[in-house]
């Protein structure tokens, strides 16, 4: 699956091999393992790593230059990397570094999983609503299987789970809800039932990981059916109102718990829910679509 | 709630002496700060500094009305609410310093044709209101995830009838004093970046009670960081 959304990708797609646009530079060794030092720990705007000539070299070191990407949250002023939002620098191998906070409101990123709401529909596109500055355009032909003809049957207020092909400061951001290969792959219209709840965009990251604890806690529950939208809108759909309810709660009360906090929670309600005889075996369990990693990431080669 | 104690203290002005001096620590009354504390806006904050509280809550990036649309970067409005009645002259002019301030921090070019709202109601005015309110909106623009270049914090400094230095005044304090002065400190080189003056003062004054705000912010940014520390703890 996840090769299929790359190809759809491909065309603006940075050297680094991640999807969108990656912001890229070569920084001395030192500045690399500087950075490397302080993965974990909480910065805040204003803080900078230097990685100008005024750098020495030691001699042990080869003083080839590494190469780096910077994802949201770090910026490349000269020969600086700024720091410009604050929270907990993330690290992954073998050369990408970006902040990750606890943010509220969405900002567009190509490549990126949403679910929106469609608001209008003017002539061969639809307007929807995902949370950001301005309305995403949907084409009504980027549905699985739509033709001139054949047109998809999306109304005013349908909600979609749809992926970025256009994300870009400038430009009106624009949706689609096929693949690559003109497949739905999990995305396209909703059907009835289930709920849609907003959450911060860090918790959504955090249900998106790989091997997720979150997600491992929530399977323990019910079965129970997950969208999560990188806009931090999730839509839950479980066997019953009640169980969807009690989801939706639990998911929104985790933003602000601990781990140990959560899982006591969890085992709560689970000892409450066996005693009311709710539960059944939990089977197959999330269907979980997205990805975790973020994906506004700029190059400069 | 993070809050951080420190004895208040008064600087002597000694004539040509520029420094501060070292065993003058500790200047400003307690204050303390909470994050993301209201539900609806994308960022949230309430500062409290002795008596003084102030909340401040930002929307953005957001859509804009065409009128307020400026087309290479983010509108920002400011609004200051009073603790009672409508907000005046002297709250259009909080604003304005608070708009400066802020406009100079935010890199608002990243999301140009949309707005950025910060409001703030202030909850009690017990003096340093200025102050309190360049503090809340800088954590609560922190709470919102938006792209700043440094950050910033506000500092009033009061200037007594004999002379004397009070650095974050009460309401009785700054009643009588002669002259009051609020900076706006940046994180990265301690540069005063905004100024809002009343009363009459030398140069030398000024120039004192900038290296007394200067001073007084280092404070304020290690408390910045505590707290935002402390926010991410639980996620970390």
């Amino acid at each position: 699956m996840k090769q299929k959304k790359k190809k759809i990708l491909q065309g603006g797609r940075g050297r680094c091999g991640c999807v969108s646009s990656c912001r890229e530079t070569r920084c001395s060794v030192r500045m690399f393992s500087v950075l490397k030092e302080r993965v974990g720990q909480i910065l805040l705007p204003g803080d900078e790593f230097c990685c100008g000539p005024q750098d020495t070299l030691p001699l042990t070191d080869s003083g080839k230059p590494e190469r780096l990407v910077a994802g949201p949250g770090l910026r490349l002023s000269g020969d600086r990397l700024l720091v410009s939002r604050s929270g907990v620098l993330r690290h992954k191998e073998p050369n990408k570094f970006w902040i990750e906070s606890q943010q509220r409101r969405y900002v567009p990123a190509k490549g990126e999983t949403v679910i929106g709401v469609v608001t209008a529909k003017a002539g061969d596109v639809f307007k929807v609503d995902f949370g950001g500055s301005e309305p995403a355009s949907l084409s009504y032909l980027a549905f699985d299987g739509a033709t001139k003809r054949n047109r998809p049957n999306v109304q005013v207020g349908d909600l979609v789970f749809a992926q970025f092909i256009v994300a870009n400061k400038d430009m009106e951001p624009e949706l689609v809800c096929i693949d690559g290969s003109g497949r739905a792959n999990g995305m396209g219209v909703f059907g009835a039932g289930g709920l849609l709840i907003k959450v911060s965009l860090g918790l959504v990251r955090r249900l998106l990981v790989p091997n997720s604890e979150l997600r491992a806690d929530l399977q323990q529950l019910f079965p129970c059916e997950l969208v999560v939208g990188m806009n931090g809108r999730v839509w839950v759909r479980a066997g019953t109102v009640q169980q969807t309810l009690i989801l939706a709660n639990l998911l929104q009360s985790c933003d602000t718990m601990t781990a140990p906090q959560r899982q006591q929670l969890f085992r709560n309600v689970w000892t409450r829910l066996h005693g009311a005889g709710l539960t059944e075996d939990p089977k197959d369990q999330l269907v979980l679509c997205g990805g975790p990693e973020p994906m506004d990431f700029l190059v400069f080669v | 709630m993070t809050s951080f104690a420190c004895d208040k203290h008064r600087f002597h002005l000694e004539s040509g002496v520029m420094e501060v001096s070292p065993s003058t620590v500790s200047l400003i009354r307690e204050f303390g700060c909470e994050q993301t504390l209201l539900s609806r806006p994308d960022g949230s904050a309430s500062f409290v500094q002795g008596d003084t509280s102030v909340m401040a809550g930002v929307y953005g990036p957001a859509e804009v009305k065409v009128s307020k649309e400026i087309y290479d970067r983010a509108t920002l409005e400011v609004l200051v609410h009073p603790k009672v009645g409508l907000p005046g002259v002297r709250e259009r002019s909080q604003e304005q310093c608070l708009r400066e301030t802020c406009e100079a921090s935010l890199l608002l070019s990243l999301h140009p044709r949309s707005s950025l709202t910060l409001i703030l109601q202030v909850l009690h005015d017990d003096g340093s209101l200025l102050s309190c309110c360049l503090n809340a909106a800088c954590m609560a623009l922190m709470d919102a995830g938006l792209s700043m270049g440094r950050l910033f914090c506000g500092v009033t400094c009061a200037i007594s009838t004999d002379g004397e230095i009070i650095t974050d005044p009460t309401a009785a304090q700054e009643k009588e004093s002669r002259a009051l002065m609020t900076f706006a400190i940046d994180s990265k080189e301690r540069r005063v970046m905004m100024s809002s003056t009343k009363g009459s003062f030398s140069v030398h004054e000024l120039q004192q009670c900038i290296a007394v705000s200067q001073k007084a912010s280092e404070k304020i940014f290690q408390f910045y960081r505590d707290s935002v520390r402390r926010r991410y703890s639980k996620n970390l």
